[in-house]
C-alpha cells in the first residue's frame, strides 16, 4: 500500500464528488503544416487537424485507455489536457476546472508520464524528483522522506538513487518518472504510452505499478496506448482515435460485442480499417504532435 | 493580513522558488569540470583585453596603466557577468528543450513569473561569485593597486542593474520557444549589443550621437559608470545616485517588460506545439 500522505494530498480546490473528473466537449486542434509539392519543393503552410472534435467524460477514479497509431492525437490531447497547448475550439474541464481558462488549478490536479522519460540525464532520480516536488510546493523536509518511499514502491534500488540518470536503463528511468508523477499526488494521471520501448520485465512491472495504482491511489487515469493487451487489462473503458476523431469509447467486452470481434485488435481493424501497429501519418512529417 | 489561501499559495510559490535555485546548483555541481573550463575561459578571455592596456605603453602610449588596466577589467567583467545572466535566462527555455524537461516544468503549478525570477536569482548569485573570482585574481595577476576602491558600493550598483539584466535576459529567453534552433543566440547577440553602445572598454562620448543615445537606456551604461567610479574613485552610494536612479527605473520597467514578452512567447508556443522536445 502506499502511504497515506501519498494517497491523499491531492490539493483539489472545489469537492471533487459529482464532478466528472474529466470533460471533453468537441475538443478541436489545428497545426500548421508545409506539405511537400510533386517537386519536392516546400508549398505554403496549411492548417491540418490533429484533434476533430473529440469528446469523452471520465469519472472519478475510472481508468480510460485511449488506443490509437501513431500520429492518430493522442499525445495532442495529452498535451491539451496537461496545459502544455491551447485549444483551437471545444471545452475541457477537470473536476470542474477550464483546462485553458484556470491552467493553475488544473496544474496542481494533474500529472504524466510520458514515452520519454525526461531527466536532467546528469542528475540523479532524488535530485530530478527533488526539484520536480518543490515545483507542486513540496518542502525539501516532506521530500526527504517521501522520496526513498515511493523509489522503493516503483521497485527502484536504493543504492541507484544518487546516480546520474544517464547511468539507468529505460526501465529504470521509467519507474522514475512513474515516481515523480505519483509523488505530487495527482488526482488525473495521463499516462501516454508509458510501457512503449520497454523490455518485457519493465513493462510488466510498470504495468503492475499502475494496476496498483488504480487500486490503492485515488486516481482518474487516462492511459493512451497502443499496446492492446495493455489498455484491456488495465482499462475500465477504451476508446479508439483515429485521424483525430474518437469513434467510440467503451468497455472491451462492449467494443468487442459493437464491432462482432473476438480480440480488441479485430475490433480495432474493424473500426479503423487499419492494424494497430501500421504507421499513421508520420508525426514529424505533419508537424503535428500525435 | 495575508489570507490562508494566499499565504499556503505564497508558500508554495516560495519553495518552488527555492526549487528553481536548487535545481541549478545541482547542474553546477554535476557540471563541475565544465564549470572550471568556463572560468578558465572567461579569464583568458579577460587577460586578453586587460593586456591591451600594458600593449598601448609598449607602443609608446603615454597612459596611467594601473587606471587603465583597472578600466579594461571592469568592462571585462561585466561583460563576462552579463553573459553568465543572460545564458542562464536562456538556458531556462533552451536546456530544457534539450533535456526534454520542458513539458513536465511548463505543467507544474509554478508560476511563470516565480519560475523565471528565480532562474534569475540564480544568475545573478552564481554570475556575482564568478564575476568576483576572475576580478580578483586577474588583479592579484597584474598586481592592481585600487586604494580608494568601494566594493560595497560597486555591489549595490551591481545588484540593483541585475534587475534590469534579469527583465532583458527573459525577453531573450522567450527566443528558443520561438526558433528553437538558432533563439539561443540571440542571447549572445542582446548581450554584444547592450555592451557596445554602454561603454563597455571606453567612454560613451567617443561613440557616434545615434549610439549614445542609445546608451542612455541601456542600464550597462550606469553599471559600468557607476562601478568604475566606486572602485576606481572610491565612490559611495550618494555619489553614484546619477547612475543608481536610473538603474531602478530601468529596472521597474524591464521586469514587468520581460514577463509580458516571455507570456507572450510561451502562449506562441503552446498554440503552435513547440514546447516539444527536440534533438
Amino acid at each position: 500500500m502506499l502511504e497515506p500522505a501519498l494517497v491523499t494530498r491531492p490539493a483539489a480546490p472545489r469537492a471533487l464528488d459529482g464532478v466528472p473528473a474529466v470533460e471533453v466537449v468537441d475538443l478541436r486542434k489545428e497545426f500548421l503544416r508545409r506539405d511537400k509539392k510533386r517537386d519536392g519543393r516546400f508549398a505554403r503552410r496549411r492548417r491540418h487537424a490533429a484533434l476533430k472534435g473529440v469528446s469523452l467524460t471520465m469519472q472519478r477514479g475510472e481508468t480510460v485507455a485511449i488506443l490509437g497509431q501513431n500520429g492518430s492525437g493522442k499525445s495532442t490531447l495529452v498535451r491539451l489536457l496537461s496545459t502544455l497547448l491551447l485549444h483551437d475550439g471545444g471545452s475541457a474541464t477537470i473536476f470542474g476546472h477550464d483546462v485553458f481558462v484556470e491552467a493553475g488549478a488544473v496544474r496542481r490536479l494533474v500529472n504524466r508520464v510520458s514515452v520519454e522519460a525526461s531527466f536532467f540525464k546528469k542528475m540523479s532520480a532524488v535530485e530530478n524528483l527533488g526539484y520536480a516536488a518543490r515545483f507542486y510546493g513540496m518542502s525539501p523536509k516532506e521530500t526527504r522522506r517521501l522520496i526513498p518511499q515511493i523509489l522503493d514502491r516503483v521497485g527502484f534500488p536504493a543504492e541507484r538513487s544518487g546516480d546520474a540518470m544517464e547511468g539507468l536503463s529505460r526501465g529504470m528511468q521509467q519507474k522514475v518518472a512513474l515516481a515523480r508523477a505519483l509523488l505530487t499526488s495527482p488526482v488525473l494521471l495521463l499516462l501516454d504510452e508509458p510501457t512503449t520501448g520497454l523490455d518485457p520485465r519493465s513493462k510488466k512491472e510498470v504495468q503492475e505499478f499502475i494496476r496498483e495504482i488504480r487500486t490503492t491511489h485515488d486516481s482518474t487515469i487516462l492511459l493512451c496506448t497502443h499496446d492492446l493487451d495493455e489498455a484491456e487489462s488495465l482499462a475500465d473503458r477504451v476508446g479508439i482515435l483515429h485521424a483525430g476523431a474518437l469513434l467510440v469509447l467503451d468497455e472491451p467486452a462492449e467494443l468487442k460485442w459493437r464491432y462482432d470481434a473476438p480480440t480488441l485488435e479485430a475490433a480495432f481493424f474493424a473500426a479503423t480499417g487499419k492494424q494497430l501497429e501500421d504507421e499513421g501519418d508520420d508525426d514529424e512529417d505533419r508537424g503535428v504532435f500525435a | 493580513m495575508i489570507a490562508p489561501g494566499a499565504a499556503s499559495t505564497l508558500r508554495h510559490q516560495l519553495i518552488g522558488l527555492g526549487g528553481v535555485i536548487e535545481r541549478n546548483w545541482y547542474l553546477v555541481k554535476r557540471y563541475a569540470l565544465w564549470e572550471i573550463t568556463f572560468f578558465l575561459w572567461t579569464a583568458a578571455n579577460t587577460l586578453t583585453i586587460v593586456f591591451i592596456a600594458k600593449g598601448v605603453e609598449a607602443t609608446g602610449g603615454r597612459v596611467d596603466v594601473n587606471r587603465l588596466t583597472t578600466i579594461l577589467l571592469i568592462g571585462a567583467v561585466i561583460w563576462s557577468y552579463l553573459g553568465i545572466v543572460f545564458e542562464i535566462l536562456v538556458e531556462t527555455v533552451a536546456w530544457e528543450r534539450w533535456e526534454g524537461t520542458i513539458e513536465y516544468t511548463f505543467m507544474a503549478p509554478l508560476s511563470r513569473p516565480v519560475h523565471l525570477i528565480g532562474m534569475g536569482i540564480f544568475a545573478v548569485l552564481y554570475g556575482i561569485v564568478r564575476a568576483a573570482v576572475v576580478f580578483a585574481a586577474i588583479a592579484a595577476f597584474f598586481g592592481l593597486h585600487m586604494p580608494n576602491a568601494n566594493f560595497l558600493s560597486a555591489l549595490i550598483l551591481i545588484g540593483i542593474a541585475s534587475v534590469s539584466f534579469i527583465g532583458i535576459g527573459m525577453m531573450t529567453a522567450v527566443l528558443p520557444l520561438i526558433s528553437p534552433e538558432k533563439g539561443t543566440q540571440f542571447g549572445y547577440i542582446g548581450q554584444g549589443l547592450m555592451l557596445v553602445v554602454s561603454g563597455v572598454y571606453y567612454p560613451v562620448s567617443v561613440l557616434p550621437e545615434f549610439m549614445e543615445w542609445i546608451a542612455r537606456i541601456s542600464p550597462a551604461t550606469y553599471a559600468l559608470r557607476g562601478i568604475r567610479a566606486a572602485i576606481l574613485d572610491g565612490a559611495g552610494p550618494a555619489a553614484v545616485w546619477g547612475d543608481i536612479w536610473p538603474l531602478i527605473l530601468i529596472g521597474v520597467l524591464s521586469i514587468p517588460l520581460g514577463l509580458a514578452v516571455f507570456r507572450r512567447g510561451e502562449r506562441y508556443a503552446k498554440q503552435h506545439g513547440k514546447l516539444k522536445r527536440s534533438g
